[in-house]
């Protein structure tokens, strides 16, 4: 008996192997997707050992060193120091801890949110809840998810929390009217009528059926995302309603080194590099998954 | 002989068009019964309402007006409405399976859903009752952890027969069930489907438009032209008298290759022209325009069904009493 079942679950296993084999192939068909996925994994690992890794842990609190303030790049400081002798580098590590908690918080809330709406929407065409859901994304839609998180956040007290609060806020809409227009089409299927017909509940329908055939898009706008979340987190931090000093955050040392520039241009260039390497990482990896996703064959 | 099971009574489906008062007839008016046991192909060209009809006997469309009867039981409604039982004892093989099976789940999946939603069998055993419908339909338990992307066309429509079966059913509506497969597998399905017909006693309303099928498997044969029965008879008598213009029209359309069927065979007919459109229906006999016997009154009056032989309904005037 036993025997029997480690047959089963190996088969099992095997046919999700293979098709983890393939996905890879896929995905590392394009050169550029895996050096995203390097940016990122290299991002993520700095940001979960920033404290080992950094060669001035101290520095990412409130730490002063004035005899060492404004030094340029080079021996010791390898992105040079800021206006109170703090390490950029050291800084730098740890405000990847918060870009990425708020990349993956505001998805958290959110991608959930806003998938389960769409879903419901597309499915139950032609009734009220239809119109009630869509019309009400068509308003979040009409406002530059900057803005509309900028208003969310100045009635906020000034935390990281509270910011990925007002992104999400704003967030939420853009996958609601891509789940609702997959949705749509999905539920024409003949297999979502087959599950109508056997009588499976709505629910199974909607979770079971209907969702994973939505999921190649959602992961693949998930993955873009994380680079537009983490520069609108960066934006708002810019403007002093993110994370808050002495706590570093990429946006509030651009916006601190902006001043200092440019004499002491490391200051504001180094941070704003870091974005753009996090952003330029996320997106080159959603490419990819894209193409993995794709059901267009090898 | 056995019971009705499905009574099809005045059934109608009228779709509403962009103008007013136009409306397409998919099914205007048909009479259709099925006995226990028995497998009922419903023949007709394309537009000619017979998967209307079918959908209808799912309830995937709510009838325009009539009644359709199921083991005694009103089930003229849209399918969320339908108990569980009849949900249970009307089951569907759709044309194509490569719609019909859920790209992201497995066969094991797809196969275990019936038997959750119906609880036909406790949870500890569902492995053991999804390898039987495997079984069933000649498939090894290998299947279960297989994606439908992996198996071919054949295959993939047995797993949608196995899953029709999963809930014991006593009626089985197959709506074209080879027309989007090879020919190669055709007949494999074919075979499948009628040993369990055989086996479990199922009724099957078997719609197709393929009449050289028809001859091999149906007990009973209603053809259907432009939302109308226009001849039904059981399949032998079918096959040696048929009646209607149109049907022999079909059948003469029919490509054979032995000697012995050549005879069979009604002298050539050449169709004529298309099936019109369902919105504008010819006036009087629907089919006077094709037809190769009209004459004057065909135009004028709507012919009615009448049993010309035992057992043997035409609608046309030819074989008026």
């Amino acid at each position: 008996m036993i025997s029997i079942k480690t047959k089963k679950t190996n088969k099992k296993w095997a046919a999700k192997l293979d098709g983890l084999c393939r996905s890879w192939y896929k995905f590392s068909r394009n050169k550029l997707s895996v050096f995203g996925l390097i940016i990122v994994l290299t991002v993520i690992f700095i940001a979960l050992f920033a404290d080992k890794i950094a060669p001035f842990p101290e520095h990412a609190g409130a730490f002063v060193d004035l005899g060492n303030a404004g030094r340029p790049p080079g021996e010791g400081y390898l992105f040079g120091t800021d206006q109170y002798g703090r390490d950029i580098l050291s800084r730098i590590f740890f405000s990847f801890r918060g870009a990425i908690i708020m990349g993956i918080g505001v998805l958290a809330v959110a991608v959930p949110v806003g998938v389960f709406l769409g879903l419901i929407a597309g499915y139950f065409q032609g009734s009220l809840i239809e119109p009630l859901i869509m019309r009400t994304v068509d308003i979040f839609l009409a406002l530059p998810p900057l803005v509309l998180a900028l208003a969310v956040s100045a009635v906020l007290r000034p935390t990281l929390f509270n910011s990925m609060m007002a992104v999400s806020f704003a967030w939420w809409a853009w996958y609601t009217r891509l789940s609702y227009g997959m949705a749509s089409s999905i539920r024409n299927e003949f297999y979502i009528q087959s599950a109508e017909l056997i009588g499976a509940s709505r629910l199974h329908i909607l979770l079971r059926e209907i969702l994973p055939n939505c999921l190649g898009p959602i992961f693949t706008k998930m993955t873009l995302d994380m680079g537009w979340v983490i520069l609108i987190g960066a934006s708002l931090s810019f403007v002093g309603m993110g994370e808050q000093p002495p706590k570093p955050a990429l946006g509030t040392m651009v916006a601190d080194g902006a001043k200092y520039i440019p004499h002491m241009w490391w200051l504001a260039v180094f941070p704003a590099l870091a974005i753009m390497i996090i952003v330029l990482g996320f997106n080159l990896l959603g490419d990819g998954i894209r193409d993995m996703l794709s059901t267009e064959e090898v | 002989m056995a019971e009705d099971m499905l009574i099809i009574k005045d059934l109608k489906k009228y779709f509403p068009t962009e103008k007013k008062d136009l409306y397409v007839r998919a099914v205007d008016s048909i009479n259709l019964t099925i006995k226990k046991g028995e497998v009922v192909g419903l023949v007709g060209e394309s537009g000619s309402g017979k998967s209307t009809t079918a959908y209808m006997v799912m309830g995937s469309y709510a009838p325009t007006s009539g009644k359709i009867i199921f083991n005694g039981q009103d089930i003229s409604i849209p399918a969320k409405k339908r108990p569980l039982t009849i949900k249970k004892n009307i089951q569907i093989v759709f044309q194509d399976p490569g719609t019909s099976l859920n790209p992201q789940r497995t066969v094991g999946q797809i196969l275990g859903l019936p038997l959750r939603v119906h609880h036909i069998v406790p949870n500890k055993d569902m492995n053991d009752r999804i390898i039987k419908l495997l079984d069933m339909v000649g498939l090894s338990e290998d299947y279960m952890y297989k994606y439908p992307r992996t198996l071919g066309g054949g295959e993939r429509q047995l797993v949608a027969i196995a899953r029709a079966l999963a809930t014991d059913p006593s009626l089985l509506v197959l709506d074209e069930p080879t027309s989007a497969l090879d020919v190669s597998v055709q007949a494999k399905i074919i075979n499948t489907l009628m040993n369990l017909q055989k086996q479990l006693g199922m009724s099957y309303l078997f719609i197709t438009h393929d009449m050289s099928l028809m001859r091999n498997i149906a007990d009973r044969i209603a053809i259907m032209y432009l939302g109308k029965i226009v001849e039904i008879a059981a399949a032998t008598d079918f096959f040696q008298r048929p009646l209607h213009p149109y049907t022999q029209m079909l059948l003469s359309s029919i490509p054979v290759v032995l000697k012995a069927e050549q005879e069979l065979k009604p002298k050539r007919i050449r169709s004529q022209g298309e099936i019109p459109s369902p919105v504008n229906i010819p006036s009087g006999c629907r089919f006077h325009t094709r037809c190769p016997q009209a004459g004057e009154y065909c135009m004028k009056e709507e012919p009615s069904m009448v049993e010309v032989f035992n057992q043997h309904f035409v609608s046309c005037h030819l074989y008026k009493k």
